[in-house]
C-alpha cells in the first residue's frame, strides 16, 4: 500500500475501507542474519538502512513490548544539528540530512516540520560562545545565524526580554531545526524495514544472549531460541539489563527526564525555543499543546515517572521566560529514561564478542538522532567498519581517556551532564 | 521522594544531592590498575530495582548517607551514615 494525497481523498469518500495493516506480524524463525534487539526508533531504523543500504533483509527486530512504545514515544520531539565539537557535529548533520528526506523515502509523513530552533543567551560571553558554535555549524555545512535583541522580539514577542537576571540578549537560530511527529517516525521506520522483508517481532523479550568462542551465536527470547550471526543491542533505556546478559557493564547510568504537554491552543509558539539558563525548551505541536521540558531530576530511575522538585523547576522556568504560559493548563507530563553517559555523548561500537554491537547512551538527545543513528550502526554492522560520520562514538573511550566527547564542557564522570 | 535523614529525621528530596552508585565506599589502591580504575570511575551496574547510593545532606546536618532505593518504584531502604558504612 503507498501512500498519497490522491489515496486518502479516495478513502476518505470510500469510507476509508481499503486501508491495511502497516507491517506483518510474523512468528520468530530460527535463524537470521542479524537479530537487532529493541523495536524503538534507533532499533527500526537500523533494520530499514541495513535493508536500504546493505541489501540485508533476514533481519529480525525483536521488540519486548510493543514497536516505538519506550524513548521514541516519551521525547520532546525536536530535530536539530547544532552541534560543536566534531565527533557530534558531523554525525547530527549527516542525521538531519536524512531527516530532511525521509518522508519521501519512507512515503510516510513523518510530519518533520523545520520551523526553527533559537537558543538564546542572556551575557556578552554566552552571546560571543553562541557566535563560535553558529561559526562550527556554518564550517559543518549545517546553518546558524546570529540574532540580536532587536531581530528576535518581533519573530518571539512573548518573551520576558527583560528579566532582572537572565535579560535576553539575542539568540542563535538554526533555520533547519525543529520537529518531527515521534511515533510516525517509528511507524514509518517499522512499515518501511517490514516492506523490505524484515520480521518485526513484539512482545519478544530476550533473556539471553548465546555466545561461543567469543562470537555471538544468538539470543534466547520468551518467544524460544533464535540464532543470529550478528546481534545489535540498540535499547537505551534499558542498555546495562541488555548488556549484563552478554557479560558487559557498561559505562552508563539511567536517569529521568521530565517533560510536559499542555491543553490544544491556537498557534503562539512558531519556533523551539530553547532557555538553556533555565534549562527550559518549548514548542507547539500540530495539535497545539505546548511541549516543554526541563532538566534531569538528578537521580537514578527506571520510573518513567519523576518527582515534583523537577517539575517545579521546569514550572518555574517557563515562567521566567514567557509568562504567558502561565494560563495555560498542563494536560499531561511523562519521564523518559536516558542512558546517561559520563561525557553526555553515545556510544555506537562493537563489544568485546565478535559479531556483537552496541548502540546506548543517547542522553536527552536521541530522538533526532534516530535516523543517523541507524544508518551508522546499519554501515558498521554490514561492513564491519565505522562510518565516517560517526568514528567518535568509541566504547573505549573512557577506559583510554582518548576522544572523550564533553560537548557541555562540564567533564567526564557520572552525574556531570 | 523523602529521605529519612539518620540525623535530621525524614526530609524531602530537594536537600539532598545525588551522588551516584555508592562505589566510593570501595576506591581502588591508586596503583590497582586501568581496569580497576576504569571499573569504579565509569562502568555500573545500573541495576533496575533495588540500589544502593551516595547521597550528600547539604541542606541539611552535611552528612554523607548511604540509601537503599528502588530505581524502579522510588521506595526508599535502609539509610546509614556513610562514615559508618565504610569497610
Amino acid at each position: 500500500m503507498r501512500f498519497s494525497g490522491l489515496r486518502v481523498l479516495k478513502e476518505g469518500l470510500t469510507g476509508n475501507r481499503g486501508w491495511t495493516p502497516h507491517w506483518r506480524d510474523p512468528d520468530p524463525n530460527s535463524d537470521y542474519d542479524v537479530v537487532i534487539i529493541g523495536g524503538g526508533g534507533h532499533g527500526l531504523s537500523t533494520a530499514y538502512y541495513l535493508a536500504r543500504d546493505h541489501g540485508i533483509t533476514n533481519v529480525a527486530v525483536l521488540e519486548k513490548g510493543y514497536l516505538g512504545g519506550g524513548n521514541v514515544g516519551r521525547n520532546t520531539t525536536i530535530v536539530r544539528a547544532n552541534y560543536f565539537l566534531p565527533g557530534n557535529s558531523e554525525f547530527y548533520s549527516h542525521s538531519l540530512k536524512l531527516w530532511e528526506g525521509l518522508e519521501e523515502d519512507l512515503n510516510y509523513n513523518v510530519m518533520h516540520s523545520q520551523r526553527g530552533l533559537i537558543n538564546l543567551f542572556h551575557s556578552d560571553g554566552q552571546r560571543d560562545a553562541f557566535a563560535r558554535r553558529g561559526n562550527a555549524m556554518l564550517a559543518q555545512g549545517d546553518d546558524a545565524v546570529l540574532l540580536g535583541r532587536d531581530e528576535l522580539r518581533p519573530m518571539l514577542p512573548y518573551l520576558n526580554f527583560d528579566d532582572l537576571r537572565f535579560p535576553i540578549y539575542g539568540g542563535l537560530y538554526h533555520p533547519r531545526g525543529g520537529t518531527a511527529r515521534h511515533d510516525a517516525v517509528a511507524w514509518g521506520y517499522a512499515r518501511g524495514a517490514d516492506r523490505r522483508g524484515v520480521d518485526l517481532i513484539q512482545n519478544c523479550e530476550v533473556t539471553g544472549i548465546d555466545i561461543e568462542g567469543g562470537a555471538v551465536k544468538g539470543v534466547q527470547t520468551t518467544r524460544g531460541a533464535i540464532r543470529a550471526k550478528k546481534v545489535a543491542m540498540v535499547v537505551a533505556g534499558r542498555s546495562s539489563q541488555v548488556a549484563a546478559l552478554a557479560g558487559m557493564r557498561l559505562p552508563i547510568e539511567s536517569h529521568v527526564l521530565q517533560a510536559y504537554v499542555t491543553e490544544g491552543l491556537k498557534p503562539c509558539i512558531d519556533h523551539v525555543v530553547s532557555f538553556g539558563m533555565g534549562h527550559f525548551y518549548i514548542s507547539q505541536s500540530d495539535k497545539g499543546g505546548l511541549v516543554f521540558g526541563g532538566d534531569l531530576d538528578f537521580y537514578a530511575s527506571y520510573a518513567a515517572r519523576g518527582n515534583l522538585p523537577g517539575v517545579e523547576q521546569v514550572m518555574e522556568a517557563g515562567m521566567a521566560l514567557m509568562p504567558m504560559i502561565g494560563k495555560a493548563r498542563v494536560l499531561r507530563s511523562w519521564g523518559g529514561i536516558m542512558d546517561m553517559s559520563p561525557d553526555g555523548s553515545p556510544i555506537i561500537d562493537k563489544t568485546h564478542v565478535d559479531g556483537l554491537f552496541v548502540n546506548c547512551g543517547w542522553n536527552y538527545g536521541g530522538f533526532k538522532a534516530v535516523p543517523g543513528s541507524g544508518n551508522v550502526l546499519a554501515h558498521l554492522i554490514a561492513t564491519g567498519t565505522h562510518h565516517q560520520n560517526a568514528t567518535g562514538f568509541r566504547l573505549d573511550r573512557f577506559r583510554t581517556g582518548r576522544g572523550i566527547i564533553d560537548e557541555e564542557g562540564k567533564g567526564s564522570q557520572h552525574n556531570l551532564h | 521522594m523523602r529521605i529519612p535523614c539518620p540525623l535530621c529525621g525524614t526530609r524531602d528530596r530537594r536537600e539532598f544531592w545525588y551522588r551516584g552508585a555508592a562505589v566510593d565506599l570501595e576506591r581502588p589502591a591508586p596503583d590497582a590498575g586501568v581496569e580497576a580504575w576504569d571499573d569504579f570511575v565509569y562502568l555500573r551496574e545500573n541495576p533496575a530495582g533495588p540500589t544502593r547510593e551516595l547521597w550528600y545532606h547539604e541542606g541539611g546536618c552535611g552528612a554523607w548517607l548511604v540509601v537503599e532505593r528502588d530505581t524502579v518504584t522510588h521506595e526508599i531502604g535502609r539509610v546509614a551514615l556513610a562514615s559508618e558504612e565504610r569497610s
